[in-house]
């Protein structure tokens, strides 16, 4: 039942580009997948261990910066009057590369942060993402500063006996960005209900009881972490490479609660819920351009948020699941994972 | 050695501002145990109130900060009863990422309202700076200084000296207790976010003539208060004023002797350094974070 549905729903996202025409609308769903991808993984951290990181755009603009940088080349100095020269290299290379450096900033940043828990984590998070953005900001030698990184290529797949496709269209650029966000989702999937899936949430509903049987808290949150700022990266590569414009607007904090606001409310702890949360608010602002001045539509953002909170608090997906269950039973359906019960965390 | 002077002075006029800012967020982060992310509205809020009155409604600079100081305290009660008091006893994420959507609400209405252009206020104080030897400090500074001190010292007295500061520091320390033994709790939680609040408003209020006042200025100001806080400790209301001036300290010498653009970076360093390496606060004697 659930592979029919996701096969569905993936062949009716495949057709999209063959009827949809609209250029703008299609750039929406670019970018909207992109952050789909962010949102993914930060609910493998948020729905699957409960930890709540504001930080979470670091790692996708470190992503950017990575490929960007990789691809377009830089020429900086180093103390000691060395010079560290870089030529472009192939933007897949980039891609690469943010998947790798973004996923080695998740490890240290989950060493450092999950010493804390609770809103101390939170701050940290969103401490760390900070002090990215005002190197971003203020390393001009690197990253051109607020000037922006520009003219950033467009991906090129290499083809065995063809050469390369360069993707330039927005219909190649919407089924690249589709194929990755699939390929995210399969792994977060598989990754979820594995033995290690089955830590995390054992960790997420009881960590002392978690850590009494045998579970190694630190090192599950680490790698959990590191998959996560990964696939962030990717994202973020893949959003540079797009966009072809970067800029240290790219960590502003308003991204990370882009993120989370899909996650919430599509459903945190549930695979689907990042992507229908995501398809919604990404395309809120499409629905409602013609009709607000964009200052309304941020209220009616927030007043969005709120309300989701005081209504669906455990999103969407696992409110539908739920009512689904119960009309096929005909009675009270028990949560399927109590998520939003569990109450503040105990102490580590 | 002049110029270092300088820089104590200037550390000086910040932290004073500083501490109002974080004593208003250590009392809601440590009585109510929420993270309060309008706490920087509300310091915008109250720039703004103290534009409307001064430059639009034409009226005198010194009425201006009591009617911020009240309208960040109304504001801030609306804000508890509204959304907090039906959210209690939800779990820390909750009624954070509520708090983010009003954040947003609150920062856009104000976008919407007045505009992204950058405002400013005229004071009644001259322009020409006080000089004493080699630092000089404008009379507006002086003045915001002498201000939040005031304030500090009123907060601190009403914390300590009355039966609502009995009830706040009961409910702090254990909130069944508290409630068992007659405090109101509910009332509580409504007037702790209420002064913490008109604090915020008060800071906004007093830096806003200092700089110029725009919808986003407490964004920068809510992450220098959640450093203060986790500096002083939760809930440690000298720790907060000890966490203000250190933070001031940091972000002058910061600025005068490593780079000015990594000013508003000292503040996320402060706060990934204390919480790695002393996540009670500095002056906390034992207390596990949670």
């Amino acid at each position: 039942m659930r592979a029919i549905i996701t096969i569905l729903a993936v062949a009716a996202l495949a057709s999209v580009p063959l009827w949809l025409r609209d250029p703008y609308l299609l750039n929406a769903l670019i970018t909207t997948g992109i952050f789909v991808i962010g949102a993914m993984s930060l609910n493998l951290l948020l729905g699957f261990t409960g930890q709540l990181s504001l930080g979470h755009i670091a790692f996708f603009g470190i992503g950017a910066y990575v490929s960007a940088l990789t691809s377009l080349g830089f020429d900086i100095g180093l103390p000691g009057g060395l010079r560290l020269v870089h030529t472009p290299w192939p933007p897949m290379i980039g891609f690469v590369l943010a998947i790798l450096v973004a996923g080695l900033c998740g490890y240290f940043v989950g060493l450092l942060s999950f010493r804390v828990r609770g809103a101390y984590f939170v701050i940290v998070t969103i401490s760390f993402a900070e002090v990215v953005r005002l190197v971003a900001l203020n390393w001009v030698e690197l990253t051109q500063g607020p000037l922006a990184l520009t003219n950033i290529p467009s991906i090129a797949l290499p083809l065995p006996g063809f050469g390369e496709l360069t993707l330039r269209t927005k219909m190649q650029n919407y089924y690249l960005v589709l194929v990755v966000a699939l390929v995210a989702y399969l792994l977060i999937a598989r990754l979820v209900r594995s033995h290690f899936g089955r830590a995390m949430r054992g960790l997420m509903e009881n960590e002392t009881l978690a850590v009494s049987v045998g579970i190694d808290v630190t090192r599950t949150l680490t790698i959990a972490a590191v998959i996560s700022a990964a696939i962030a990266g990717a994202a973020g590569s893949l959003y540079a490479h797009y966009i072809r414009i970067i800029d240290p607007e790219v960590f502003a904090f308003i991204n990370t609660v882009t993120m989370v606001i899909m996650v919430i409310s599509g459903g945190k702890g549930s695979l689907a819920g990042p992507v229908v949360g995501g398809l919604i608010f990404g395309l809120l602002p499409v629905a409602l351009r013609p009709v607000m001045a964009p200052e309304a539509q941020w209220i009616a953002y927030g007043g969005v948020l709120i309300a989701i909170l005081f209504v669906l608090p455990r999103g969407i997906v696992p409110s539908l699941a739920q009512r689904i269950i119960r009309r096929r039973s005909g009675a009270p359906a028990l949560a399927p994972v109590a998520l939003t019960e569990t109450g503040a965390k105990e102490p580590a | 050695m002049s110029e270092f002077l300088q820089h104590l002075v200037n550390m000086l006029v910040l932290g004073g501002t500083y501490a109002l800012l974080g004593i208003g967020l250590t009392l809601i982060f440590g009585i109510m145990n929420v993270v309060n992310f309008t706490h920087g509205v509300l310091y915008t809020f109250g720039a703004y109130i103290m534009f409307i009155v001064v430059q639009q409604l034409g009226l005198n600079f010194f009425i201006a900060l009591p009617v911020a100081v009240l309208a960040g305290w109304l504001l801030g009660a609306a804000i508890e009863l509204t959304l907090l008091r039906p959210l209690r006893g939800s779990d820390i994420d909750t009624t954070m990422l509520v708090m983010i959507g009003a954040w947003i609400a609150m920062q856009s209405g104000t976008l919407w309202i007045w505009g992204g252009v950058a405002k400013s206020v005229t004071t009644p104080f001259p322009e020409a700076p006080l000089v004493l030897g080699p630092v000089s400090v404008s009379w507006l500074r002086l003045f915001v200084l002498a201000a939040a001190a005031m304030l500090i010292l009123v907060t601190y007295l009403l914390i300590n000296n009355t039966s609502l500061g009995r009830a706040m520091r009961a409910t702090f320390q254990d909130h069944d207790t508290a409630s068992l033994m007659g405090v109101n709790v509910d009332m509580i939680y409504t007037s702790t976010f209420a002064i913490g609040s008109s604090l915020a408003a008060a800071a906004g209020a007093l830096l806003g003539p200092v700089y110029v006042i725009f919808p986003q200025m407490g964004d920068l100001a809510a992450v220098k208060a959640f450093a203060i806080v986790i500096l002083g400790g939760l809930g440690n209301i000298t720790g907060a004023v000890a966490g203000g001036f250190i933070l001031a300290l940091a972000e002058e010498l910061g600025a005068g002797y490593v780079s000015s653009g990594y000013r508003d970076a000292m503040g996320f360093l402060i706060i990934i350094a204390v919480l790695i390496f002393r996540p009670t606060g500095l002056f906390a004697r034992a207390e596990r974070v949670g």
